[in-house]
């Protein structure tokens, strides 16, 4: 590239500056009032980790409820079928719509993407902090509906069952709805923020492939959303005013619902693993030491996901009663996001041959990612080939096949990511030897947990299930082990990385050796971001030493 | 290989069964091998290219040879695992002609299924060995979806809709069905028992509502009177719903003391509660309704073969 001057990556040992985005203003207001994009990605951090702690203690809920067939614990039934069926459904809508959906983008996409372009803040910091706040109302509205009863419904909530059965379930749609915009708001801020507020001399193709794949998930949030709200809306007047829409007792049609419901929801899924690949774009080049390989091919499969994932939503009803000419024409589609996602895992491998890899924590995190998306992404073709998903749909298999692309994927790059940028957030470094520690329990429990699952579903365990046939016991138990080595896992997590904030700052402005801006800034970072407007003079992950580049 | 196929699928009840059971494990073996093709390098460079420290990393920015490679190879692939799939899917979406058919209505949590004759059983489904069966399914209530693991079939039950499944069961003996679909609070409970015969079995079970009443008339089994056969239809063919064994008034008449007793009608009449009367009541219930209750209850005409009604009669003779 004929651009690319060389610069040194390593802007080296400046003094720490004395004022940083958390101490500029102090104060409640000064947080609560703030337009900085930081001080918005913090809160929205601290939002979905609460988030991910009690959609996490009703999976542990979940799981310890089927330990056993009869469900008893220390002589008690734990929960009784009523109330696993509304606790299984809290688990699916608060970690979907309060966690996954906004974790990565909202949270360290907020914090990250204006540096990454050399911004000092989004295009509309305003609309951001509205987004934060129409967070935090739908949150509010979810607990409430939790309080009032909770509902039954699984998070998909689909017709007519969710039309006809009790509880607050207009208010827990009405908490989606709410948190839909804050999901649209964030979208199109980040769209506004990389098409205009890029650094002097950054084209597309100079951009970190972070901001590729939050970019994608932007277009995605934008276009997809509002379908989602519409479709709430129609539910909401169905329950209160009985008008037919789903309900074929009074003339609707409830396959339309899933029709509408899909249509939206698969391409969150996409909302939710493209972030979390964004993120392993970044720790593959900086942990290797080595450019990306592959890199226009990295974005066009960012962007072609995006917009594959519209047209392949039909591969949830395979057996639901759509068309079975729809149906043949969606598995069709649905293996084409096969390609991009191969292509990624391949240029990822490609990027780490004849690197110079350290196996810090979030690269530890990395590798992970690598192994457990690629279990949950060829599970997936089980399911896209027709015949094969007949018996396997609606089973423990999809259940096992999701959790891996969406935990095993998006959760551990999240993870993966927040170690990365923790230095940069706050200023301080973790526990390295505690941070393996739990990268390692993560893996083990996490595999535990959902590896089982697989024989489970291919055995015949329908899923959503509260009692369960004698011959799947040792299987469930054995997946109830995993899932507390998992949530020990994540309990050392938090207890180092909240340790790390005990101590001084001490973590360089640069601890990886990353090339992209948000190192070249202080940590934490001043809260304008940079001193100068930076200028970019090197493509990202150039890791061609300075002299050799001349 | 077996042994594998056994690990993670159900018993095969059919040739159908097999197939997918085939192509499932061609599937796990060519995944297997796609899986290695990225753990082993991720795992072999992350320890072979080791960080070191002032080694200095080559600028690979792409090749395009691999890179077309690794993105057509796949396609090819996928092209052809699709229409893999599709000549299972289209075998499994196109009953064959002859098939016998079953008419089932789900709903809120039970399976009620209806014979080419008119016989009719509740969670209990007989099907002739080697023959097609095609199921011709609606729902009452909510969504629910009939689920055959041994068969390796399912498909959504949908209220205002007729949705269809088949297959050919090879297999003489019991397999479970489920509901698949999320349908509330005993949705796990929505479950029943499938038993494959033969031709002239199923024949029997057809004529008199199958085989397992015979124990309960044979006398050898203390535990197993006409009496409680006659239970097992009060619990199982909805009679519990409205009459009571306790004697407290629910929508029928409670049955407690209700043998040989001189009842009222509505229309002033009285009647003998005796087995010809027992018996009308239940074949045309609204000939003689007794005073006092609304004529609600179904005709349960070719729902209760001639045995079940005979227990039913034994048991009311037993609640004295």
């Amino acid at each position: 590239m004929d651009h690319a001057i060389a610069v040194t990556p390593q802007v080296g040992s400046r003094p720490r500056p004395k004022k940083n985005y958390l101490n500029e203003t102090k104060g409640f207001r000064s947080w609560a009032l703030t337009l900085d994009h930081k001080r918005i990605g913090v809160m929205y951090l601290v939002g979905v980790l609460f988030a991910f702690l009690l959609g996490g203690i009703f999976a542990l809920l979940v799981r310890l409820t089927l330990l056993t067939p009869s469900h008893m614990l220390f002589g008690k039934v734990l929960l009784t079928a009523e109330q696993y069926n509304r606790v299984f459904t809290l688990h699916g809508a608060i970690m979907v719509f309060l966690f996954i959906i906004p974790a990565i983008p909202a949270s360290l996409g907020n914090f990250v993407l204006p540096l990454m372009l050399g911004a000092k803040d989004v295009a509309f910091p305003r609309l951001n902090l509205c987004s934060f706040y129409l967070w935090v109302t739908g949150a509010l509205m979810a607990i409430a509906a939790m309080v009032f009863g909770a509902v039954d419904t699984g998070w998909t909530f689909y017709t007519p069952y969710s039309t006809t059965t009790d509880g607050p379930v207009t208010l827990m749609t009405g908490a989606v709805f709410v948190l839909g915009f804050s999901s649209i708001f964030t979208g199109l801020n980040f769209i506004a923020t990389t098409h205009k507020l890029r650094a002097p001399g950054m084209g597309w193709f100079d951009l970190p492939l972070f901001i590729w794949g939050i970019y994608s998930t932007a277009i995605i949030q934008v276009l997809a959303t509002p379908v989602l709200g519409i479709t709430l809306v129609l539910l909401m007047l169905e329950r209160s005013f009985g008008i037919g829409i789903f309900d074929p007792r009074i003339g609707g049609d409830p396959v339309l619902f899933q029709h509408f419901f899909w249509f939206y929801s698969h391409p969150a899924v996409y909302i939710m693993i493209l972030p979390g690949m964004a993120i392993i774009s970044e720790l593959i080049p900086t942990f290797s030491q080595k450019t990306m390989f592959g890199y226009r091919a990295m974005a066009y499969a960012s962007v072609s996901l995006a917009l594959v994932s519209f047209i392949v939503w039909g591969h949830h009803m395979f057996v639901a009663g759509q068309s079975q000419l729809a149906t043949v024409v969606f598995s069709a589609l649905t293996f084409l996001v096969a390609i991009p996602s191969g292509v990624k895992l391949y240029n990822w491998l490609g990027t780490m041959y004849k690197g110079n890899i350290k196996l810090d924590t979030p690269m530890l995190y990395a590798i992970s990612f690598l192994i457990l998306f690629a279990i949950g992404g060829l599970t997936g073709i089980f399911l896209g080939t027709l015949a094969t998903d007949v018996h396997l749909t609606d089973t423990y298999f999809v259940v096992a096949h999701f959790h891996f692309v969406m935990v095993g994927g998006t959760v551990t790059a999240f993870i993966g990511g927040l170690h990365y940028w923790w230095p940069k957030m706050t200023g301080r470094m973790y526990s390295e030897a505690w941070g393996r520690v739990g990268c390692a329990l993560w893996n083990i429990g996490f595999n535990m947990t959902f590896l089982t699952q697989f024989f489970l579903g291919s055995k015949g365990m329908p899923r959503r299930y509260y009692n369960y046939l004698d011959q799947f016991q040792p299987l469930h138990a054995f997946s109830t082990v995993g899932s507390w080595v998992l949530g020990l896992g994540l309990f050392i997590t938090a207890a180092y990385l909240l340790a790390s904030l005990r101590k001084p700052m001490d973590a360089p402005d640069n601890p990886w050796n990353g090339t992209t801006l948000e190192w070249q800034t202080s940590s934490p970072p001043i809260a304008h971001n940079f001193e100068d407007q930076p200028v970019l003079e090197r493509e990202p992950y150039d890791y061609r030493p300075v002299l050799a580049a001349r | 290989m077996q042994w594998l196929t056994r690990l993670m699928m159900p018993p095969a009840g059919s040739e159908f069964a097999k197939e997918i059971d085939s192509m499932y494990m061609g599937l796990f073996w060519l995944c297997s091998f796609l899986f290695l093709t990225i753990a082993i390098p991720a795992v072999y460079f992350a320890w072979r290219y080791r960080y070191k420290p002032g080694r200095v990393t080559p600028h690979d920015t792409h090749n395009t040879a691999v890179e077309i490679t690794w993105t057509v190879l796949p396609l090819l692939l996928c092209v052809g695992i699709f229409f893999w799939g599709l000549k299972g899917w289209i075998q499994y979406a196109v009953a064959p002609g002859d098939a016998m058919e079953v008419q089932i209505t789900a709903l809120q949590w039970q399976w009620r299924f209806e014979y080419p004759d008119g016989s009719r059983t509740i969670n209990d489904l007989h099907v002739p060995v080697n023959r097609p069966v095609k199921f011709i399914m609606t729902s009452e209530d909510v969504i629910h979806d009939f689920f055959v693991p041994d068969m390796r079939v399912k498909h959504d039950i949908i209220p205002g809709r007729y949705t269809e499944v088949w297959f050919t069961p090879t297999v003489l003996g019991k397999h479970n069905f489920t509901c698949a679909e999320y349908c509330g609070k005993d949705h796990s409970g929505m479950k029943g028992m499938m038993t494959v015969e033969s031709d002239a079995d199923f024949a029997k079970f057809l004529e008199t509502g199958g085989t397992e009443w015979e124990d309960y008339f044979n006398g050898k089994d203390p535990k197993k009177t006409p009496a409680d056969w006659g239970k097992v239809q009060y619990e199982t063919k909805g009679c519990n719903s409205c009459h009571t064994l306790d004697g407290s008034k629910s929508k029928g008449p409670s049955w407690k003391g209700i043998w040989m007793k001189m009842e009222t009608l509505n229309n002033g009449s009285k009647v003998l509660v005796d087995e010809a009367y027992l018996r009308e009541s239940m074949m045309s219930p609204q000939a003689k309704v007794v005073n006092g209750f609304e004529p609600i209850m179904p005709s349960f005409q070719g729902l209760l073969k001639d045995n079940q009604i005979k227990g039913l009669i034994a048991f009311i003779q037993s609640l004295q």
